[in-house]
């Protein structure tokens, strides 16, 4: 099985399409406003039309650079180049501004190597043993698994709770149009044969992500960059002595990334945060945070490469996204008839061990890409949006008639940008309405089924042992914020 | 306006040039062919394998277009819409004959140029491997016995299994109320979820079943045909296992929008029957298990207004139809 993997993976064309995405990545993540996930929904029409193994490499290596990329910015314009580089933006700034610019983007980039290769191996060895367990799971559990995520989506995202709701239930709505999975009727369809298709939610993604940032970056016309330094040194100097004093923020930033990775609603960018705060929180010289000091870099720059690698754990073996990008990637992977799911590691293990492969060499092959687009930046950053914009817009729109051969998606594309934008302006987090929509479906069919199988018992979603554990926890989750408040009054 | 009119006239002027022209050397520009089920699916690969065999035949590319949704709803509009003019043929499936009973389109199968049907997928009967029931005869046993006890899956409501489920109750006697069906997004879900313990029985193709037999977390215990499968020689037919004679099976076929021209037809209707007794169709399709039957424009039409009533009695008598 595994030479038939290294087959698939060490074939000229999905090589090609690998170093071309790396390269794609690289150049999104570095541009400020351009994110991961709008990488990933930007390349959906492309690989529409390759195989699943190069379409799926094209995401993982694209994400990866994109993730590494967004580091650059930070340390030289103070502007993240995704949101996952946020955290620690400032403490980047302020060690260019003490003359340690190499040291900062070294440690950058080797810790998101090792980060991401720490996250993979997570990821190759969690993913099968859980597919393994999953396969025992039934409506009952799914029923479970979904609220959970939702919930969440909810309580992480950055904003009020009470925002997160109502950005959950758009989403949820927009999810019950079309055909019902359970009765087979017609929702919200207003008669028109489209939307009996429902809003399928790939072309929304591409709206929700790519429209919509468009949208704010024609809204928001930002001055020229200055860059902080225009030459830069060695990187690798004193990258050993780094290791060598933090090697354990890489493992702690890690495991807490991978972990944040893998909890649905949550990425890379919350990953960096948390990362970051239990770094400093720990720290045997937290007074020198906020200085320019390497200490949380270290752990925050580990910590959101594994994320990316984490989220794909929920998404591979339950249809349960880990983050916004793995919520493209099941699209992508019903497409190319790899169903998410435990039995997805039966029917298309191949394939799966390929991707797993080209994880790996991604995250090796990020060290060398990842060094040319160091010295390549001031290039890439002056890259004018006024072109960059129009081009990415005229993406979305290709890409979204190409999913489905229909103008419809362009519509959808456009409703769904604008949403996002509104919601966005006014604070409402666009996190938990993508989950609403990806697993509003899962979560209906599987009450509904459960109710069929039960004969309307309620008390069947706690017989089965897992189904009580997790919806217990649930419930829990639930009740926390009450339980904390009551034990705090005491 | 008046210009607008002039733009019309001008319009369908050129369209008769085309159609004209089409019809004297059809295909002369490729051709695309409509697929209303997802890309990786059964419909898809057998709907590639038959356009890439006609693109050799008729010299121009044949173009697999996924047109999905709306449980096959998009799809088959899709293909009953196009200009009938030879470019846009589609792959239609047993669920033109089940949709409009249950009232989400008014599209038939007479809506449709019938050119042929080249492949069907007989229904067969699953139990988790550990499961008390050993034969068909054991379920129907335990189904007459316990109504509402066990509980079937294998695709959505109204779906084809359903029915499969539904006839072999009936066709013993039983009503088909006895197991209530648990709608699922498609059989491999359902298989899933029988290994899983969430319900008793799935009915669905051999083909859609083989990983999870051949993983041991299920076996055959009958198929819904007059003879036994080639994957699975062991698995009896239902007449041999119940002595029932119901049978049924998913199928697909290739058809155009109506009013196809007789030419296309025609020509069309040859170079499928050439594709589909070519060595390359039998090996594609013996190689994933998938069942092959030819039955040419004529038997196809036949066949569909049987079924069609048949599904319709079928559909009433469960309360699924409208």
């Amino acid at each position: 099985m595994l030479t038939t993997a290294f087959g698939l993976v060490f074939d000229p064309y999905v090589l090609a399409v690998i170093v071309g995405s790396a390269a794609f990545g690289l150049f999104v993540g570095a541009i400020p406003g351009l994110t991961a996930t709008m990488a990933t929904a930007l390349l959906v029409p492309v690989t529409f039309f390759m195989d699943p193994v190069p379409a799926i490499a094209a995401i993982v290596t694209a994400t990866a650079m994109a993730i590494f990329a967004g580091d650059i910015p930070a340390a030289l314009l103070r502007l993240p180049g995704t949101p996952a580089s946020a955290a620690y933006v400032d403490e980047s700034y302020a060690m260019t501004r003490k003359g340690q610019l190499e040291l900062n983007l070294g440690v950058n980039l080797v810790f998101s190597v090792v980060g991401g290769l720490i996250g993979t191996v997570v990821l190759v060895t969690a993913a099968p043993a859980l597919a393994e367990v999953a396969l025992n799971f039934s409506s009952f559990e799914y029923f479970w698994l979904a609220l959970l995520g939702l919930t969440c989506a909810v309580f992480i995202s950055p904003s009020s709770p009470l925002k997160g709701v109502i950005s959950l239930l758009i989403g949820l709505g927009i999810a019950s149009i079309g055909i019902d999975v359970t009765a087979g009727h017609p929702r919200f369809t207003f008669g028109s044969v489209e939307m009996m298709g429902g809003v399928s939610f790939i072309p929304a993604m591409i709206g929700m992500f790519a429209v919509s940032e468009v949208m704010r970056s024609v809204c928001d016309a930002d001055a020229p960059l200055k860059l902080a330094q225009e030459r830069i040194g060695n990187v690798f100097r004193g990258i050993g002595a780094v290791t060598r004093r933090y090697w354990k923020n890489v493992l702690r930033g890690s495991v807490i990334g991978t972990a944040i990775g893998a909890l649905p609603g949550a990425g890379a960018d919350i990953a960096a945060w948390i990362s970051f705060a239990v770094s400093k929180k720990f720290s045997k010289e937290p007074e020198k945070f906020g200085t320019g000091h390497i200490e949380g870099i270290v752990d925050a720059t580990s910590a959101n490469n594994s994320a990316l690698s984490g989220a794909w754990i929920p998404a591979l073996v339950f249809g349960i996204p880990g983050d916004s990008i793995t919520a493209v990637v099941i699209g992508v992977l019903y497409m190319k008839g790899m169903n998410p799911g435990p039995t997805v590691f039966m029917q298309a293990a191949d394939q799966l061990y390929a991707v797993f492969i080209v994880f790996f060499l991604a995250n090796l092959l990020m060290l060398p890409l990842g060094l040319a687009a160091i010295r390549l930046s001031g290039q890439i950053l002056r890259a004018p949006r006024t072109v960059l914009m129009p081009i990415i817009l005229m993406f979305c729109i290709v890409g979204a008639f190409a999913i489905n051969n229909t103008v419809f998606g362009v519509g959808i594309i456009l409703v769904m940008g604008i949403l996002a934008w509104v919601m966005e302006e006014n604070g409402f987090p666009v996190a938990p309405a993508i989950l609403g929509m990806v697993l509003g479906e899962l979560l209906e069919g599987s009450f509904m089924t459960s109710m069929i199988k039960a004969d309307g018992d309620l008390l069947a979603f706690f017989h089965r042992p897992i189904a009580a554990v997790l919806g217990v926890a649930t419930i829990a989750l639930w009740l926390s914020p009450l339980l904390l408040r009551l034990l705090r009054k005491r | 306006m008046q210009r607008r009119h002039l733009l019309g006239v001008a319009g369908a002027v050129f369209g008769l040039l085309a159609a004209g022209s089409a019809q004297a050397a059809w295909p002369e520009r490729p051709v695309t062919v409509i697929v209303p089920w997802g890309a990786g699916g059964g419909t898809d690969a057998t709907a590639r394998i038959i356009a890439s065999l006609l693109e050799k035949e008729l010299g121009k590319p044949f173009n697999v277009v996924n047109r999905t949704g709306g449980s096959g709803v998009v799809g088959h509009s899709a293909i009953a819409t196009a200009a009938p003019d030879g470019y846009t043929l589609g792959m239609i499936t047993v669920e033109i004959n089940m949709m409009h009973w249950q009232g989400l389109t008014p599209l038939t199968y007479k809506d449709y140029t019938l050119i042929a049907q080249v492949n069907a997928d007989p229904a067969a009967l699953q139990v988790r491997t550990d499961s008390p029931y050993k034969s068909a005869k054991e379920v129907l046993a335990a189904a007459k016995a316990n109504p509402g006890k066990l509980k079937a899956s294998g695709t959505g409501q109204g779906g084809i299994w359903h029915l499969a489920l539904a006839g072999m109750l009936q066709s013993a006697g039983i009503p088909p109320a006895n197991v209530p069906w648990v709608p699922s997004q498609g059989a491999a879900p359902a298989m899933q979820d029988l290994a899983a313990g969430g319900v008793d029985i799935v009915t669905c193709s051999i083909p859609e079943a083989r990983a999870m037999i051949e993983a041991k977390k299920a076996v055959g215990l009958a198929v819904m045909d007059s003879v036994r499968n080639p994957i699975f020689p062991d698995v009896p037919t239902l007449k041999e296992a119940t002595g029932s004679d119901w049978s049924t099976a998913a199928w697909r076929g290739i058809a155009g929008p109506k009013g196809l021209p007789a030419e296309v037809q025609q020509k069309l209707g040859a170079a499928l029957k050439k594709v589909y007794d070519s060595a390359e169709y039998k090996k594609f399709m013996a190689d994933r298990g998938f069942g092959v039957v030819w039955k040419d424009a004529k038997d196809f039409d036949a066949f569909l207004a049987k079924s069609d009533a048949d599904f319709g009695a079928l559909m009433k008598q469960l309360g699924l139809a409208k």
